[in-house]
């Protein structure tokens, strides 16, 4: 066996300029696919966090058709204790209930029309990142206190500040007339701009009484420790719910369906791309390899007629093959690995990037993020491609007739 | 140009000397160019559907406000032209098409729930070029004049609102006095757009109809023009900026959705990187094709130089049989993308990522657009650093000692 193996690695470094070449190809690709993926991988978490810690959570409960409609007559009844049952089941204050409503904001000089949380505001803060972003003022005190928070462009264009009075108008669950005067004492600053200025916060008592909802809201948003730990809690909160009743336990997907095709979709252009690279590579294998097999014909013919076995001599050329893969491979993970490392630490932007990634919720500067799967998925596929290249090359071994193979120039 | 013919016919003959070596490369070079050439047009495709949506839905290439308007979109910065200003301004300026509007946040109210939208006050007769929907395709029918008192919606608004054709809804905004001026309409029409944020968002009445609604006089908020091209439109804005003063601010389209404006610049250098990328991925194979052509011929080339060719004819002869390797392989992949992106012209239905691509900003048919311009970039940025990375085993080929390469096994 190790006859073999030697044999394998001379004959790889006979030509030493070819075979860095070759190998040169997959450490390239190799490189970005490990960097590219880690990127990608890396950015997927955070649009998934970032996307879902504003206002949707991991799980919501709602009432069936008001993901798609948000009736304002969708209401889930009773929120409040059953927002208190689903914290008892899950020992988790991450749970919180909302009711949600458009309304015509006037200040003194201005009016607009905006979209009004009601929120508890004692466990709002753990399901969402808004009540941590207040920069001026304070978050809203009590369940029924007359407050509201509101966006800063939101303040801007109304001409208010904490301290200042809003008065609501709208309409009510049973379509009635709705208004109700409150103090703005807090302003937040989310950085988009679409939250700042369409949204605002309230207590939720005082919005249940605003809009005539009697006891009800329209959503409990639930937040898991992690992804993973969805379904799970899923199948818990179903069980706290009212037996007679229809509602319904939705997860993250089911709330923001956009979000998972968004990276579907940027994945699948990715491994498009990827695909072309590992396409690429393979060629030049294939190429590499059926000029070192065609120059050796004579060689082969010999020790063919020597009584060394075609198959054995195809067994050598996948043996070069798998070293020089596994060269390109090795080569190309420690690689992509520190690059990777590198940008992990210091960060990666580029000109105009914050624009787009605010569109996706995502920070100006990007981190990679290492991991067992983006380091080996690409290599290990270029690899198996290097292989599958290599195929044809040992085949035409088999179909070489000795004779004919010595005579070759 | 004698010397440049035989130089040609050698480079040619060598060239196909050893055939299986160049039919491999050429199915790289193929692979890697035609890959460039879809991956850039469906990116073209897309970018260029969300631009051409979203300038329909802004609308217009370029657009005049009130210089506090885009801020603080309050009906209290308004355009300090009247409409009989405006028409002696722009009326003959020979504009594609232009049109003076009112835009207005407003809350729309139904028997049985209300919604936050953006009230337009239209001139339907200016804005039948402008406007995204084709009124023909409106279902009941688009308002008629500048005076009508009827209102057209979105459907998926009338859906939420739980109203349809010829029912009434009362439009709530505020006046320059911040007086709550409101006032019922007809629902006339319903129309329909890609997404259905955009079909929420939008109401149009009549322009006259919404200034005698909001109390304004004879005065707009933004006015709009079109020009012939989303990619050129400095005539327009300069024929605009000179016939306003400074009480007014001229924005293109670009500066107005800067999320479109940057995004457009990114995949510009996006189309850039991956047709380098690709290159670099495929000069490893054919560098070494280069280097085993020219090692395969020392002795050969030791010849020539012996007889006294010039060692720039060396040069040049391996320079172009890498030219003409490449330029075959560019006809390869640009002929293999062109039958690729034809049968695909009508578009690739990815609605099962629709969602996804509506967070993109893009809609969910893909019409690849295959422009010659990328097409020229891609073959111009293969050709030269074909030759760049060609140069360094060519230069050694023609630095041969004759005598030594002779005598070369």
């Amino acid at each position: 066996m190790s006859i073999v193996l030697r044999l394998a690695w001379r004959n790889l470094w006979r030509q030493p300029r070819r075979t860095w070449l070759t190998t040169g190809a997959m450490v390239f690709s190799n490189l970005l696919l490990v960097f590219m993926m880690s990127l990608q991988f890396g950015m997927y978490g955070l649009m998934i966090d970032n996307t879902l810690q504003v206002f949707t959570g991991h799980l919501q409960v709602q009432a069936p058709g008001y993901k798609d409609d948000q009736k304002m007559r969708q209401t889930v009844a009773d929120v409040l204790p059953l927002a208190d049952a689903i914290r008892a089941e899950l020992g988790s204050d991450r749970v919180a209930a909302r009711g949600w409503a458009f309304a015509l904001a006037s200040s003194e000089e201005r009016s607009f029309g905006i979209g009004i949380y009601g929120v508890e505001t004692v466990f709002e803060p753990q399901v969402s990142n808004i009540p941590g972003l207040v920069s001026d003022g304070r978050y809203l005190a009590s369940n029924d206190a007359a407050e509201i928070v509101i966006g800063k462009v939101l303040a801007r264009n109304l001409r208010v500040a904490v301290g200042d009075e809003l008065t609501l108008l709208g309409s009510g669950v049973d379509g009635s007339f709705a208004a109700a005067v409150v103090n703005v004492v807090g302003i937040f600053d989310s950085g988009v701009k679409d939250i700042d200025r369409n949204i605002a916060e309230m207590p939720i008592a005082t919005f249940q009484e605003t809009f005539f909802l009697d006891g009800a809201g329209h959503q409990i948003a639930i937040v898991a420790d992690n992804l993973d730990a969805v379904p799970e809690i899923q199948s818990r909160v179903r069980s706290v719910l009212p037996s007679d009743g229809d509602l319904l336990v939705l997860d993250w997907n089911e709330l923001q369906p956009g979000l998972k095709q968004a990276i579907q979709a940027d994945m699948g252009s990715n491994f498009f791309m990827y695909f072309v690279l590992v396409v690429l590579v393979a060629f030049s294998v294939l190429n590499t390899q059926l000029m070192s097999v065609l120059e050796r014909t004579r060689e082969f013919g010999i020790v063919m007629a020597l009584g060394l076995k075609p198959g054995r001599l195809g067994r050598l050329v996948i043996l070069e093959t798998a070293m020089m893969g596994l060269m390109g491979t090795g080569l190309g993970i420690v690689a992509g690995g520190l690059l990777t490392l590198w940008f992990t630490g210091n960060g990666l932007s580029l000109p105009g990037m914050d624009e787009m990634a605010a569109q996706f919720n995502l920070p100006a500067r990007m981190y990679p993020e290492v991991s067992a799967l983006s380091l080996l998925a690409g290599p290990l596929v270029v690899f198996l491609f290097t292989m599958l290249a290599a195929v044809y090359p040992a085949l035409r071994l088999r179909w070489q007739n000795p004779v004919e193979a010595m005579r070759a120039a | 140009m004698h010397l440049f013919g035989v130089l040609f016919q050698l480079a040619w003959r060598n060239l196909w000397r050893n055939h299986r070596r160049t039919i491999i490369m050429l199915g790289a070079i193929g692979v890697g160019v035609w890959a460039m050439i879809f991956m850039t047009a469906l990116t073209r495709g897309m970018v260029d559907q969300m631009v051409t949506d979203s300038i329909g839905i802004l609308p217009g290439h370029v657009q005049i406000h009130n210089p506090d308007y885009l801020d603080d979109p309050s009906i209290s910065n308004r355009i300090s032209y009247t409409d009989t200003e405006l028409r002696q301004k722009f009326e003959s300026a020979g504009f594609e098409s232009w049109a003076s509007r009112v835009r207005v946040p407003a809350i729309v109210t139904s028997e049985r729930d209300s919604r936050g939208v953006t009230l337009l006050g239209v001139d339907p007769v200016a804005e039948k070029d402008i406007s995204f929907f084709d009124y023909a395709e409106v279902e009941g029918r688009f308002l008629s004049d500048s005076g009508d008192k009827g209102i057209v919606i979105g459907g998926k608004l009338a859906d939420k609102l739980e109203t349809g054709l010829g029912k009434r809804i009362v439009i709530m905004s505020q006046d320059p006095d911040n007086d709550i001026a409101d006032r019922g309409f007809r629902i006339v029409g319903l129309y329909s757009a890609n997404t259905s944020a955009v079909e929420e968002a939008y109401a149009y009445i009549g322009k006259s109809t919404a200034q005698a609604m909001l109390g304004i006089g004879d005065t707009s908020t933004e006015v709009v023009f079109l020009g012939t091209e989303y990619r050129n439109v400095e005539p327009v804005y300069e024929a605009v900026a000179e016939r306003v003063d400074e009480r007014v601010s001229v924005q293109r389209w670009y500066e107005i959705d800067t999320y479109l404006g940057t995004m457009l610049g990114v995949m510009d250098g996006f189309v850039l990187v991956w047709v380098i990328v690709i290159f670099l991925a495929l000069s490893f194979g054919l560098v070494n094709t280069l280097v085993m052509a020219v090692f395969e011929r020392v002795r050969e080339i030791g010849l020539m130089l012996a007889l006294g060719m010039k060692p720039g004819s060396i040069l040049g002869q391996i320079i172009i049989e890498s030219m003409l390797l490449l330029t075959l392989g560019l006809a390869t992949g640009n002929l293999l993308a062109w039958a690729t992106i034809m049968p695909l012209r009508d578009g690739i239905d990815i609605s099962i990522v629709g969602e996804g691509m509506e967070m993109w900003g893009a809609s969910s048919m893909l019409y690849p657009k295959l422009y010659l311009g990328d097409m020229v970039l891609a073959s111009v940025v293969v050709l030269l650093l074909g030759f760049l990375a060609s140069l360094s085993p060519a230069w050694r080929a023609s630095r041969y000692e004759p005598v030594e390469a002779i005598t070369k096994a």
